[in-house]
């Protein structure tokens, strides 16, 4: 049987579902892996339930005010935006669906990485990182890293060697 | 920006994106937040993990003390890092120690809105910059900004490594060797705390420590096993920094306290792993570990009591004079 609330989540769901990153809009929230639920209570509100990819994004503000904004116009009157920092978000969470986007757009998508395991000292490797990288723009895999760091906090820049294209790449964690 | 968002945009109401559609001032027209405070923009209280209770058998001002303490070393440390910004040797670096400054800044913003909802921001909403305000009462701001701006050098709990001068590049990067290989050492540790924040915080802090560490380590590298320039001035960075280690692995009463609780981690505990580290970076750096004698306490307090460097004044100065003047500043 197919209740109101359940209509009313189905509804706030595919509302919260569009709303896209501020800082990549060629993907949504849910994509990127951020959007960690959507849930009414018994008065209705709905509750939203993010997590920043790092600690200190400074999109984190913007994306509770878009998920806001984008409910209320979905007219749902009372809405929640909670914040949760554990589990900690990972690259490893971004949809195929969102991997194709930043392909499409010209951003590395990471690798997978798997579960990491937990407990002991986190190892530390002085050789240069070995991952390999395609072009997003060729596809040559003869890429190289111009700066660990990139212009959001999930990204690092790279160069193609074969086509001499800088790009994006978002770094796995 | 690309026309398939664009399409997107039309045909999906409400999730319009000022800014990357070239309608920059849809923002500011359709904003329906009150206005923000104009030198913080504060968690709200949704933020799960923050709310939690102490956990059981936890004394609360121990728990909010060493909260402050974590968020501290990160706060002072991301100030520190900031003083780069227009002023490093690269663009590249620029950006890489602007966003390693960001992800401290991040923790220090959770860590801090913990020690406040137990209670460590109250005794700092009044003052005498109550002065330049038009309002009576306490300061109206988040817990995390009250702590930021308006606490005095003595109520600053951090390590003096993190608040020292940064010198030259190659002191900076020495600087965040030590740090990041402590900080993570530590956080690692932290991801089984008792406290479900710490536990959260550190779960994020592994990741991103682990990537300022691996950025520092090839910097490390590069410099001492470089030219005959940049070794020496890598030697000296490290040197400089070295007088300040000491202090990371003496433990407080509080952090005492705590580790036997099941909810902090003793300090003491993380130095075989922190100079394995260092064994593992400086010979292949052609660096020798400095022999320098530490940086004392004074009478048996250090920057976990308090007590701090004239380094710290002047960072405060910096960071928290603007607020001063403008307590009730909004945008």
């Amino acid at each position: 049987m197919v209740t109101m609330t359940d209509t009313a989540l189905t509804h706030a769901r595919a509302a919260a579902e569009r709303v896209v990153d501020p800082e990549m809009p060629m993907l949504t929230l849910a994509d990127l892996g951020v959007l960690r639920g959507v849930d009414t209570t018994d008065d209705g509100t709905v509750v939203v339930t993010l997590t920043p990819t790092y600690s200190g994004c400074p999109a984190l503000d913007e994306m509770r005010h878009d998920l806001r904004r984008a409910l209320h116009d979905a007219g749902h009157e009372r809405v929640e935006v909670r914040t949760t920092f554990s589990p900690p978000w990972s690259t490893d969470w971004i949809s195929d669906e969102g991997r194709r986007k930043l392909a499409e757009a010209g951003v590395a998508p990471p690798d997978r990485i798997g579960p990491r395991e937990v407990g002991g000292p986190v190892p530390l490797t002085l050789a240069p990182p070995s991952r390999l990288v395609r072009c997003p723009r060729c596809g040559a895999p003869e890429t190289e890293e111009t700066s660990r760091f990139g212009p959001t906090a999930c990204t690092a820049l790279r160069r193609c060697r074969s086509c001499a294209e800088p790009f994006e790449h978002v770094k796995e964690i | 920006m690309s026309s398939h968002h664009e399409t997107d945009d039309e045909n999906v109401p409400g999730t319009e994106r000022s800014g990357a559609d070239g309608n920059v001032y849809d923002a500011l027209a359709t904003a329906d937040d009150d206005g923000r405070w104009a030198f913080g923009t504060g968690f709200d209280a949704g933020t799960a993990e923050i709310d939690a209770p102490a956990p059981e058998g936890v004394d609360r001002e121990d728990l909010a003390a060493y909260c402050l303490m974590l968020a501290d070393d990160a706060l002072i440390a991301s100030q520190r890092l900031a003083g780069w910004t227009t002023k490093a040797p690269e663009l590249e670096e620029e950006v890489a120690l602007a966003n390693i400054a960001l992800d401290l800044l991040g923790q220090a913003r959770v860590l801090l809105s913990r020690a406040g909802h137990l209670g460590a921001a109250e005794p700092f909403r009044a003052g005498p910059w109550d002065a330049q305000r038009s309002g009576a009462g306490p300061l109206p701001q988040d817990d995390e900004d009250v702590l930021t701006y308006f606490r005095d050098d003595r109520a600053f709990r951090n390590v003096t490594l993190v608040e020292t001068d940064l010198g030259d590049f190659g002191r900076t990067i020495a600087w965040l060797l030590v740090l990041s290989s402590w900080r993570l050492a530590l956080m690692q540790r932290l991801t089984g705390s008792g406290d479900p924040v710490l536990a959260a915080v550190a779960g994020k802090a592994v990741k991103e420590l682990t990537y300022h560490r691996d950025y520092a380590a090839q910097w490390v590298l590069r410099l001492g096993d470089g030219t005959e320039v940049s070794h020496v001035r890598m030697q000296a960075g490290l040197d400089a920094v070295w007088p300040f280690v000491e202090e990371l692995f003496l433990p407080h009463a509080v952090e005492r306290r705590l580790a036997d609780a099941g909810v902090a981690v003793d300090p003491g505990g993380l130095r075989a792993e922190v100079d394995a580290v260092l064994d593992q970076v400086l010979p292949t750096a052609t660096l020798t570990r400095p022999e320098r004698p530490a940086v004392g306490l004074v009478g048996g307090r250090g920057g976990r009591d308090g007590v701090h460097t004239e380094a710290l004044g002047t960072l405060l100065a910096l960071m928290q004079s603007l607020a001063r003047a403008h307590p009730e500043a909004t945008w």
